[in-house]
């Protein structure tokens, strides 16, 4: 098979936040570290990962919105470019369009349709906005609105909308669907598989794993601000076919699969501990993992394991 | 004890959508009830109104044959929100906001993975998962009898999850408080209740 076209490529991307600790002494705190995502046409790659793991400021990163006091590290390589500032500029909002997480993204001094179709009013956008309205179940009302007058749900279904509007090649999703039940999430998911299918890229950062299953080709996993398993979808259907142990402690947290918890959090990053970031709560705990710990490949997936098989 | 809404009726504002119409549920403390929906269907409506944030057009709530506000100052039925960041005081420390309610026994904090330092930062300062223990454990105050969980874990991962649910089952059955959990998450209900009510399908 004729490997894809790249559109994204991550590579050992790093964001540090510069914070002041008492009176004018500064630190910096790396919040995501030796992070590596690949992203090809019409692929849809999920990222999964406790809360706090860095999943929205990758997202961010590659849209260039990130806070004023964030720095970036490493490479995006866009289109076999490197995406600097200006050029993210020009692309986000046509080419790179981002699905955000809080419906706190909207403006809400501004109509829900007119928002939307970003003030154009031709014939063409206003079908089109209709069209994307209907398959999400939402009145023509709607777009004269504002976003407070809508429920949570709603205000998370215009969201998805924003996507659907243009025409794409890099979707970023950031938790797109909570609040939104079975067959919603459901839809939307089968409408950013759509978008993929048609030759786009799409990252889809969730925590829900079963709705990712479903629709990625691939899953990538983070914890504590760094990848620790990239892995085809289909290794998800078993625990032994994962390779992580962290991936595993997912898979047996689902209600289906056991309910079970390990204990422990994830590592403030200020207080990380040295070599794997998910050693202190590892059952294959060992010395060798107190040591710098690369990627590897196994069975055919990526790993930031030594123990790992 | 005994935690009843008769015909419900709710609405918001006089032109809006009628939300609830005669609704009616009736549950005991040893039950763990699961309610399924679509969004738009009032179903945090419907907590809020059991627990007596909101008052009905129509319909009475009872908590054992008695209405709520004869409970004195504190609410024997607790709501956790969806989300937490919406209803904690940004002025107050973690601590503060632990001693809003009832008092709380100190092994609910130690179960819910609440660590000592996370009491001296302000909501700001603290993730949604860490801010969602601290709202579960004030709501778990000493007079506690039921408990409306609405969408709890949509913002968790996986791990938290489970672990924020072991947990709240436990406490649940040691202490006979009722629960009322919604989510749209069928294996996650299915796992957690006794008992599951779709409203779409009623």
């Amino acid at each position: 098979m004729e490997e894809k076209k790249v559109i994204l490529d991550i590579r050992n991307f790093s964001v540090s936040f510069e914070q002041y600790e008492k009176g004018f002494r500064k630190t910096g705190l790396p919040v995501i570290r030796n992070l590596d995502v690949t992203i090809r046409e019409g692929e849809m790659v999920a990222v999964v990962g406790s809360s706090g793991s860095g999943k929205s400021l990758l997202a961010h990163g590659i849209l260039g919105i990130l806070p004023y006091n964030a720095t970036m590290g490493g490479e995006l390589v866009y289109d076999g470019e490197l995406l600097t500032k200006e050029r993210q500029k020009a692309l986000r909002g046509n080419e790179i369009v981002l699905v955000p997480q809080s419906v706190a993204f909207l403006d809400p001094l501004m109509k829900i349709g007119p928002q939307i179709r970003k003030g154009k009013k031709d014939q063409a956008s206003r079908e089109k906005l209709n069209g994307i309205f209907e398959g999400y179940h939402l009145k023509n009302e709607v777009q004269e609105l504002y976003p407070f007058e809508l429920s949570g749900g709603m205000n998370r279904r215009v969201l998805v909308s924003t996507a659907m509007m243009g025409n794409p090649r890099l979707v970023i999703a950031d938790e797109p669907t909570p609040g939104l039940h079975m067959a919603m999430v459901r839809r939307v998911m089968s409408h950013f598989r759509e978008l993929a299918d048609q030759g786009a890229g799409v990252l889809l950062i969730t925590h829900d794993l079963e709705q990712a299953l479903e629709v990625a080709d691939r899953v990538v996993v983070f914890y504590a601000g760094t990848t620790v398993e990239d892995a085809d979808a289909k290794d998800f259907r078993s625990e032994e076919t994962l390779r992580h142990p962290y991936s595993k402690a997912l898979w047996r947290a689902l209600p289906q699969n056991g309910f079970q918890f390990i204990r422990g959090t994830q590592p403030y990053v200020k207080d990380l501990p040295e070599g794997c970031p998910f050693g202190p709560r590892c059952e294959w705990y060992t010395e060798a993992c107190k040591g710098e710990i690369s990627c590897r490949e196994v069975r055919g997936g990526r790993v930031r394991c030594v123990r790992a098989v | 004890m005994v935690l009843e809404a008769k015909n419900i009726s709710f609405q918001y504002g006089r032109d809006t959508k009628q939300i609830l119409e005669n609704f009616s549920l009736r549950m005991e403390s040893h039950e763990r009830v699961g309610i399924v929906a679509p969004s738009g269907f009032g179903k945090t409506t419907f907590c809020k109104i059991l627990s007596g944030y909101e008052k009905p057009d129509g319909g009475e709530v009872l908590l054992d044959g008695k209405p709520l506000s004869s409970y004195g100052r504190y609410c024997p039925v607790q709501m956790i929100w969806q989300h937490p960041e919406q209803v904690v005081n940004p002025r107050l420390r973690m601590r503060e906001v632990l001693k809003q309610g009832d008092e709380i026994e100190e092994y609910i904090v130690e179960g819910l993975g609440i660590e000592e330092d996370w009491k001296n930062r302000f909501p700001a300062e603290i993730s949604g998962g860490e801010m969602q223990r601290f709202c579960i454990a004030r709501a778990l105050g000493r007079r506690t009898r039921f408990l409306l969980a609405d969408e709890i874990s949509t913002m968790l991962d996986l791990i938290t999850q489970s672990q924020i649910w072991s947990f709240l089952i436990g406490e649940v059955e040691r202490r006979e408080i009722g629960l009322l959990a919604v989510s749209h998450s069928m294996p996650l209900l299915e796992s957690v209740c006794t008992r599951i009510i779709d409203l779409e399908h009623l």
